[in-house]
């Protein structure tokens, strides 16, 4: 039989979606990840799907173990999140959520850096409207930054790949590898949607900004993206050892003063991603396995857990967990959820995390980290502490804010409960999962020193939370906004432009002036280097083409936002 | 209002009390488990009596007194953007 490239599927879905209404369209939602999946599932290992554009040969589908495992994830990803948001009447967060679902399947069954990157600005301009569709001032602010720093992404991508493209003279997206200007650039552009440190803070800025079910989307598709692209190109670059077990640590300082807890939730995304840029790094069969996996456990539960925080906000209309509590008595399914949410990402024994998380840290050891391997564990005790304790417990329990809803809808609770079952299957019988790695797993969890120690260390944890909280030194909720590294482009920069303003317009034309004058010996250099010879001069002026719109679509981004 | 003002578990604080004891227990059991289990252990570190336990605890006060001196420097009024 013949199969359709993945994405093909969810575009036409979500051209249905557009022109219907109702319950058929409800029906057409469920219907795509559910027609996707099979199709994927009646797909041979090893197939490539090629197709002609010009005088390339774009490999739009590439199908191996690693892009497989991905692509079943995001099929599961969408079914949860379409259930989810059934209730939701809104158009335009439906179809954006499956163009969005249809391009993270585009990337990481693209074979070719172009493929790639059409599908990267792609997943950028789909998801914003999750952002925008909550519709508040805050949103659009949120959603245009959000905008910028991804399409930056994508133009950064772009350069990177047609320098790659022009040195080697192969569009094939494979190992890349720290080597040169172009696998810098690639990487830095994976970077950014993968949210390294200092090119984090777009996720903690616009997620919570979202619609309470654009959220759940968001949260499983674009950093989990980026890990495959970084386990595609990078695997065994050492580098990635570093930055993520920063990425582990320092995300869990801010998630503890947090109030908006849907901004908890989005710092531990940047710290659970953070095992597995760590594991990639890495490089080892096991570390790669433990990446992987844990890319897949976290969608799962990370995603439960944002569901019941959006089930919390759909119903009170609140986030803060200085105005939340108490919510056990009105809510007690989604509390359930929540706390198997969080025993999953705490990586308790029988939840997900615990046998996917420790793959990494075992491989750290192994690989000679000590001190990665401590920090790791640091973070380890830290997101059982503001993940596993601060979520269900000052949205469900601590004090009773007197707020009585009514329970979530039921679609709402199905979802959790599907992702809730998931959590609890693969932490309770992992070898399904392990037997979709792309590697061969030789890994055994549950041994009865694995259980201990990590019981120990979450007992413990726990007991630090009691005593902190019982003593009077755990930091209460505080309603407050925490400076992060977007202090620099929101107050810094329109500081210094509003500065700039009165010296009157001439000043900023000259600014403008010479950026572009910069831009244009840039370029000049660039031919004068590469050269206009060759086959791949032509491609490379259509590329550059192409990269001097993507920089005016940037520019033009950027001037708006400033002049706001 | 959907419910009446019915008790629920956590409103009779012997309830609070409760889960913290069974707390203490499990943690007491686990230590108490170091002694008789042989851990298989990747690196010296490791093999010290109670080393999860102790790391854990310390690790959580260690994160909450740096978080909390955090604030001081990087917290803000909400409306600070602006927005």
């Amino acid at each position: 039989m013949t199969s359709l490239a993945p994405f093909v599927i969810f575009f036409v879905g979500a051209a249905l979606v557009a022109v219907t209404q109702g319950v058929l369209r409800s029906v057409i939602l469920l219907t795509i990840p559910i027609v996707g999946a099979w199709n994927l599932y009646a797909m041979a290992d090893g197939t490539t799907t090629v197709v002609n554009l010009f005088d390339y040969e774009l490999t739009i589908v590439r199908l191996d173990r690693l892009s497989l495992l991905f692509g079943y994830l995001f099929h599961l990803a969408t079914l949860i999140g379409v259930i989810y948001a059934l209730h939701v009447k809104d158009r335009v967060q439906q179809v954006s959520s499956i163009i969005y679902a249809g391009s993270a399947l585009g990337a990481v069954f693209a074979g070719d850096l172009i493929t790639l990157f059409a599908f990267w600005e792609l997943l950028a301009v789909s998801s914003v409207f999750l952002i925008l569709a909550r519709r508040t001032e805050r949103s659009m602010r949120a959603g245009m930054r959000y905008l910028i720093i991804q399409v930056l992404s994508g133009v950064i991508l772009l350069t990177g790949a047609l320098i790659h493209i022009h040195q080697t003279g192969s569009i094939a997206f494979d190992y890349i590898g720290l080597t040169g200007l172009a696998s810098w650039l690639i990487f830095i552009a994976f970077g950014i949607k993968c949210a390294f440190p200092f090119l984090h803070n777009w996720l903690t800025d616009a997620y919570p900004e979202a619609t309470p079910t654009g959220t759940v989307f968001l949260s499983a598709f674009t950093t989990k993206v980026a890990v495959y692209a970084l386990a595609r190109a990078y695997p065994g670059t050492e580098l990635l050892v570093y930055i993520g077990g920063a990425m582990a640590m320092f995300p869990i300082f801010f998630a503890v003063i947090e109030n908006d807890l849907r901004r908890v939730l989005a710092y531990s995304l940047i710290n659970q991603v953070g095992f597995m840029v760590c594991g990639i790094g890495i490089g080892t069969a096991l570390a790669i396995n433990g990446a992987v996996s844990h890319a897949f456990n976290d969608v799962v539960f990370k995603g439960l857990l944002f569901m019941t925080m959006g089930a919390v906000l759909h119903r009170t209309g609140k986030m803060n967990g200085s105005e939340l509590g108490g919510l056990y008595r009105s809510m007690p399914w989604t509390t359930g959820f929540c706390i198997v949410g969080a025993a999953s990402i705490s990586a308790f024994p029988l939840f997900s995390g615990f046998v996917s998380k420790s793959m990494v840290m075992v491989a750290a050891l192994e690989e000679g980290h000590p001190i990665i391997w401590l920090a790791l564990l640091f973070a380890s005790a830290g997101v059982f502490h503001h993940a596993g304790i601060k979520i269900p417990f000052f949205a469900f329990f601590a004090h009773d804010s007197g707020i009585r809803c009514k329970e979530a809808p039921r679609n709402m609770l199905l979802a959790m409960a599907l992702a809730a079952v998931i959590c609890i299957f693969n932490g309770s019988y992992p070898w399904v999962l392990y037997s979709m790695l792309p590697m061969p797993v030789e890994y055994a969890p549950y041994t009865i020193s694995h259980v201990l120690t990590q019981s120990q260390l979450l007992f413990f944890s726990a007991l630090a939370f009691c005593w902190l909280k019982l003593a009077g030194i755990y930091p209460p909720e505080l309603p407050g906004v925490n400076i992060d590294v977007e202090w620099s482009y929101r107050k810094l920069v329109s500081s210094i432009f509003a500065r700039l303003a009165p010296l009157g317009i001439a000043a900023h034309r000259s600014v403008f002036d010479r950026w572009r004058r910069w831009l244009d010996q840039f370029f000049t250099q660039i031919y004068r280097h590469h050269g206009p010879y060759g086959i791949l001069a032509r491609t490379w002026r259509t590329g550059s083409m192409a990269m001097w719109t993507a920089i005016l679509l940037a520019t033009y981004l950027l001037v708006y936002y400033l002049s706001h | 209002m959907a419910e009446p003002d019915k008790k629920h578990v956590f409103d009779d604080p012997r309830n609070v009390k409760r889960v913290i004891y069974a707390l203490y227990v499990v943690c007491g059991l686990s230590l108490l488990l170091d002694l008789v289990i042989h851990r298989h252990v990747d690196h010296p570190w490791e093999a010290m009596f109670g080393f999860y336990c102790v790391f854990g605890f310390v690790a959580c006060v260690v994160l909450v007194l740096i978080a909390k001196e955090m604030r001081k420097v990087i917290m803000r009024g909400e409306d600070y953007y602006g927005d």
